[in-house]
């Protein structure tokens, strides 16, 4: 299975096998994955299916029974586990920052190990504050004196301090209210694309795992993978009734939350002109079945004005511009998910978002556009 | 009307001044001995409880017997140990006096030590294992600062209990400030009993002052602590 990856590899595990002591079963069992170097990977799965233990057992805090692990080629055990994990960010849910230090004390912790000079470790911590967006008046501040989610950015500014190739996270937005994770899990996904680790992320969440993760190991008890797949792969086709009953009955809303607004096939809409003349509109109209019609000007979406308005005005000898358009109620950007912007048409109580691609007319979105584009790739 | 002269009929005022500049230097002896003693048999109980404390941590099995010990000793009348002890040592030893205040301290010190690691959050020891820091550097700059507090909890009790009963050791020639209200009370003169009184009293209340400061100072973490938003 390793073939296509086997050039830039990063982490491979070998028929790793964990049974603890007084344990009858194993932990995790024969597992094999290969990590791609600069993507991230998700091992998702219900409580007690070992997808912590297989992520301990990356940086040795748990020793594997069997099986062989290695890191860019390197066998894991055949370094020291305090050298090792220096050499490796750690994530945790709790977070785990010393409470007794400072948040720059706690930032640099690897590189103080490391023996950086003061200099050296002052310019990474202020570096690394900006990267993860802290507010450098923090710095002098004590963990207790920051929110959840000032204190998980403090842990990722941690993990990445010494600038390992490697990161492993377990659960790292557990913690954290539904808002704060939303924003901590963009954050994520906008510093990976600065620094391109080879991220492991565990996690039990399966919206998180479709959101960040490049690849979804599933997991099931016992410590065994049930399918490794793409986010999308993992939606449209699930392995087996496990898969299926654990990514749940509403995978197509989840596939949508995959899908970019700016994905879809352009879509022009009833869309005119602020000069167009009643032939065009008629046009227009007919083709879209409409009875509402988009205004633009120039590169500018104008807003929206009815047919029934557009004739009168034709009628009278106006043009468009004697109407004065409503300015859209929904609009997207073409970063936004399908979920979104599926959100936004119900809630705005319309049929059609426009989308706003940095202050220019992008083209529109219909239901119809979202329902279409999920039968499209789900072959 | 008063038995055997021990009380004897109160006839001298509650303190005499004068009696107290002339015998100032008895009192600075008294309370200099006073703070050697208790001192002494603090730092003694702080080294003997470190040990007992990593034993605990180290060996859980160990936690049963050394709670049942220092217990036990902590339930002894302090006057009985030391008498038991003057034949041991000699009345004359400062050691008669210091090894019971001593053993009396374990109690209370092993009990918040033990404490103040057991309070540190897993994952607290987690991150530090999993930033690659060896089980030394993690007890020494992480698990040993955030016990401070415990500790320092320990040490003000033990410290105040044990100015209390150096007063005690009195009874076998130590004790300070003891001296002083048991040579007061014994001629019913009162005014060494006032004055050993007063001050043992205001030892007291300085050293828990000092020691407070003290674990102020080396927690400034613990200081600042507020709900911040989000």
């Amino acid at each position: 299975m390793a073939g296509r990856w086997v050039n830039d590899v990063a982490i491979r595990l070998t028929d790793v096998t964990k049974t603890f002591d007084g344990s009858s079963g194993a932990a995790v069992d024969q597992l094999s994955l290969d990590i791609e170097d600069g993507s991230i990977m998700a091992l998702l799965g219900p409580s007690g299916c070992g997808k912590t233990t297989t992520l301990r057992m990356i940086n040795r805090l748990i020793e594997p029974t069997s099986g062989r692990i290695e890191i860019n080629g390197v066998d894991v055990m055949s370094r020291s586990p305090q050298e090792l994990r220096r050499g490796i960010g750690y994530v945790i849910q709790q977070v785990g920052l010393f409470p007794h230090r400072t948040i720059r004390g706690n930032i640099a912790t690897v590189p103080d190990m490391l023996g950086w000079d003061k200099g050296r470790v002052n310019d990474r911590v202020e570096e690394l504050t900006t990267l993860v967006g802290l507010d450098h008046e923090l710095l002098d501040r004590y963990p207790d004196e920051l929110s959840g989610g000032q204190q998980q950015r403090v842990g990722v500014a941690r993990a990445l301090a010494a600038d390992p190739p490697v990161l492993l996270m377990d659960e790292p937005f557990g913690a954290v209210d539904p808002i704060v994770r939303t924003r901590l899990q963009d954050e994520l996904l906008d510093l990976q694309t600065k620094v391109r680790k080879t991220i492991v992320l565990v996690t039990h969440d399966v919206d998180e795992a479709l959101r960040l993760a490049d690849r979804i190991a599933l997991m099931n008890v016992g410590g065994v993978v049930e399918q490794l797949a793409t986010p999308d792969e993992l939606m449209r086709s699930p392995a087996n009734e496990f898969v299926e009953r654990f990514v749940g009955d509403d995978r197509g809303l989840r596939r949508l939350a995959l899908n970019m607004v700016g994905n879809l096939p352009f879509h022009q809409g009833p869309i005119v002109a602020h000069t167009a003349h009643l032939s065009e509109i008629e046009q227009v109209l007919a083709i879209e079945s409409s009875d509402w019609l988009g205004v633009t000007n120039g590169e500018r979406f104008a807003g929206w004005v009815t047919a029934d308005e557009a004739r009168a005005t034709m009628a009278t000898g106006g043009t468009l511009d004697d109407l004065e358009p409503r300015p859209p109620v929904a609009h997207v950007e073409p970063s936004d998910t399908l979920r979104a912007a599926m959100e936004l048409i119900m809630v705005s109580n319309s049929s059609v978002a426009v989308i706003d691609d940095g202050g220019r007319f992008g083209g529109v979105v219909t239901l119809e556009d979202i329902r279409r584009s999920l039968a499209a790739t789900g072959s | 009307m008063s038995p055997a002269g021990l009380v004897a009929e109160a006839t001298n005022p509650i303190i005499r001044w004068e009696w107290v500049v002339e015998e100032s230097d008895q009192i600075r002896a008294a309370i200099v001995e006073h703070l050697t003693l208790t001192v002494l048999a603090l730092a003694l109980g702080i080294v003997v409880s470190a040990i007992l404390t990593a034993l605990i941590l180290r060996f859980r099995w160990m936690s049963t017997p050394i709670t049942a010990t220092t217990s036990l000793i902590y339930t002894l009348p302090s006057v009985a140990l030391f008498a038991l002890l003057a034949p041991v040592f000699g009345n004359l030893s400062r050691w008669t006096a210091v090894l019971p205040l001593a053993a009396y301290t374990l109690l209370i010190l092993v009990t918040n030590t033990v404490a103040g690691f057991l309070s540190i959050p897993q994952p607290v020891r987690d991150a530090a294992d999993g930033m690659g820091m060896s089980p030394i550097r993690r007890v020494w700059t992480v698990e040993l600062p955030l016990a401070v507090p415990y500790m320092m909890t320990g040490i003000r009790i033990a410290a105040v209990s044990t100015v209390g009963l150096v007063t005690v050791a009195a009874i076998i020639g130590q004790g300070g400030l003891g001296r002083l209200i048991f040579s007061g009370l014994r001629r019913a003169f009162w005014t060494p009993m006032t004055v050993g009184a007063s001050l043992s009293i205001l030892l007291a209340l300085t050293i828990d002052a000092v020691l407070l400061l003290i674990a102020a100072w080396l927690t400034p973490w613990q200081r600042r602590k507020r709900t911040p938003e989000s």
